[in-house]
């Protein structure tokens, strides 16, 4: 058995360019069937073959829960990215063959909260797309506050602001407006649930003042998919396998252990889900940890590594895998 | 009188903590009889101005004006002392409508005081496992009963009589954070008359 979510064989049925950095991706299954159920704010992580060398990045979902003739999502180009997403742009067409997984979600609604305060940033709007629909289709209570570049960057803004004219607010960073955060989470009725995806800076923005104001932690939900970030290239040691793997610049920790044909768990590949938790044996170096799922403590006390984001650096690592 | 060590129990069980200042845009306490001692231990190390912000629910129950003089010497923003939790749960419901994101929640006192209050914030959405609780006083239970479902306040002993169908009860760790109770089972239904001697619960 492979590991991370069941993978789903589909077809590329549409590809739309939305502005100048987001193109719009739409899968159906080859067998004709219905995709599996998903709820708002869902991903799927997209298996592309970029020229013989792997690549799975999670994208969100953005299409209705409620429909699942298809999936769409969007993404936005990265120039200075590892390729994932230049592959997508610009190699994937309509009528491909392409492999996704099942959905997985990390960043799902509260459905306990009395109201929804949804906070974007450019790209990071496409969870609140599907979670949108999926409180409209039982007539939920939110607000969303999106702040984007441009108007032409602005992806899916008419859209929002037609269908949801008093409950959709944007944010133009070239007309020097802001969101008045302080404002805004002053006086928002008890109960109320704060979601954020966007930039690292307005995430971390976000929690902290929302931690200032008060706000119980367990109201307060972001994501932020981490792209695995290059560094030196390190040796490792799969105690299990009993296999000596070399772990490339650009390469993730994860991928080389799955290059070197070992099946290791996964889910997010972003530092989100925690599936990836890998047993460290022993170490004379440093880690470099990038992800959000280990404690502050298990950072520093060298027992464990979150592969899919996180680094090495030094003579030995020995890894129970 | 200090906090009240438990012996752990079952997952199920209720754990409580120790009342501490947190940030918030207000703070409401919550308490009964020798609940108002963990509100007077908190407020030793509780920042300046810290009351400028709190409201104070108090049911002294059986402990009368031990606590009342000190409690209203801290200099809530408001202070409200009830004669029970009943007559003070509209008050409460009031208080939550009302409120919004950013109020902290503290309860003190007994396990029936405790559960009830949490109950009601947990109804507009507030996180149970937001709320800080701290138990001071009598280790009485607040237990429904499994067969008639009649709530019998107050409990002391195990087993003890339904209040409602008079079924002599064992007093279960299992919890209901719904029903804000302790669950009762028939202690004789295969033997009955044959009661276990009533001990105090501890």
């Amino acid at each position: 058995m492979s590991s991370g979510a069941a993978k789903i064989a589909v077809k590329v049925t549409d590809v739309v360019e939305v502005n100048e950095l987001v193109k719009r991706f739409k899968f159906e299954r080859t067998d004709g069937g219905l995709m599996p159920t998903f709820s708002g704010g869902a991903h799927t992580v997209v298996s592309m073959d970029d020229h013989g060398t792997p690549r799975l990045n999670p994208y969100s979902l953005m299409s209705s829960p409620l429909d699942r003739s298809a999936y769409t999502i969007s993404v936005r180009r990265d120039d200075e990215g590892r390729g994932g997403s230049l592959f997508m742009h610009n190699h994937v067409k309509k009528g491909m063959d392409m492999t996704i997984s099942n959905p997985v979600n990390l960043f799902s609604l509260d459905l306990r909260a009395r109201k929804h305060l949804m906070i974007a940033g450019g790209i990071g709007i496409t969870p609140f797309l599907s979670q949108i629909a999926q409180l409209d289709s039982m007539n939920g209570n939110f607000e969303l506050h999106y702040a984007v570049r441009t108007k032409s960057l602005g992806s899916y803004v008419d859209e929002l602001t037609a269908q949801h004219p008093n409950d959709v607010n944007v944010y133009y960073d070239d007309k020097k407006e802001a969101i008045d955060l302080e404002n805004l989470l002053d006086g928002q009725p008890l109960g109320t649930h704060l979601y954020v995806c966007g930039p690292k800076g307005m995430i971390d923005w976000v929690r902290k003042s929302a931690q200032e104001a008060g706000w119980p932690r367990e109201t307060v939900h972001y994501e932020e998919f981490l792209a695995p970030e290059p560094g030196k290239p390190f040796e490792v040691k799969l105690a299990v396998s009993n296999k000596v793997i070399q772990v490339g610049e650009t390469q993730s920790l994860l991928e080389a252990i799955e290059a070197a044909g070992v099946d290791a768990p996964y889910l997010c590949r972003g530092g989100a889900c925690g599936m990836c938790e890998t047993e460290v044996i022993g170490y004379d170096g440093k880690f470099i940890h990038n992800d959000h799922w280990l404690e502050e403590s298990e950072h520093n006390n060298g027992k464990k590594i979150m592969p899919c984001v996180s680094r090495f650096e030094g003579k030995t690592l020995v890894l129970d895998r | 009188m200090a906090k009240t060590e438990f012996e752990p129990s079952i997952r199920s069980r209720p754990v409580y903590g120790e009342l501490e200042a947190k940030n918030g845009k207000a703070h409401l306490f919550i308490a009964d009889a020798d609940g108002a001692g963990a509100i007077l231990d908190m407020a030793k190390s509780a920042p300046k101005d810290f009351f400028d912000k709190a409201h104070i629910i108090y049911i002294p129950k059986d402990s009368g004006d031990k606590y009342t003089d000190q409690l209203k010497a801290l200099g809530a923003k408001q202070f409200y002392a009830g004669p029970s939790y009943e007559a003070s749960v509209t008050r409460i419901q009031r208080v939550l409508a009302d409120a919004s994101n950013g109020l902290q929640i503290y309860l003190s006192g007994t396990e029936g005081l405790m559960g009830q209050a949490m109950r009601e914030a947990t109804n507009v959405g507030y996180p149970y496992s937001a709320i800080q609780t701290e138990h001071r006083g009598s280790k009485a239970r607040r237990m429904q009963c499994v067969h008639c479902k009649g709530v019998t306040e107050d409990v002391i002993t195990d087993p003890f009589e339904c209040s409602h169908c008079g079924l002599n009860l064992f007093v279960r760790d299992h919890y209901s954070r719904r029903l804000a109770a302790f669950q009762g089972v028939c202690v004789d239904a295969e033997d009955p008359g044959n009661v276990p001697d009533k001990v105090e619960i501890t």
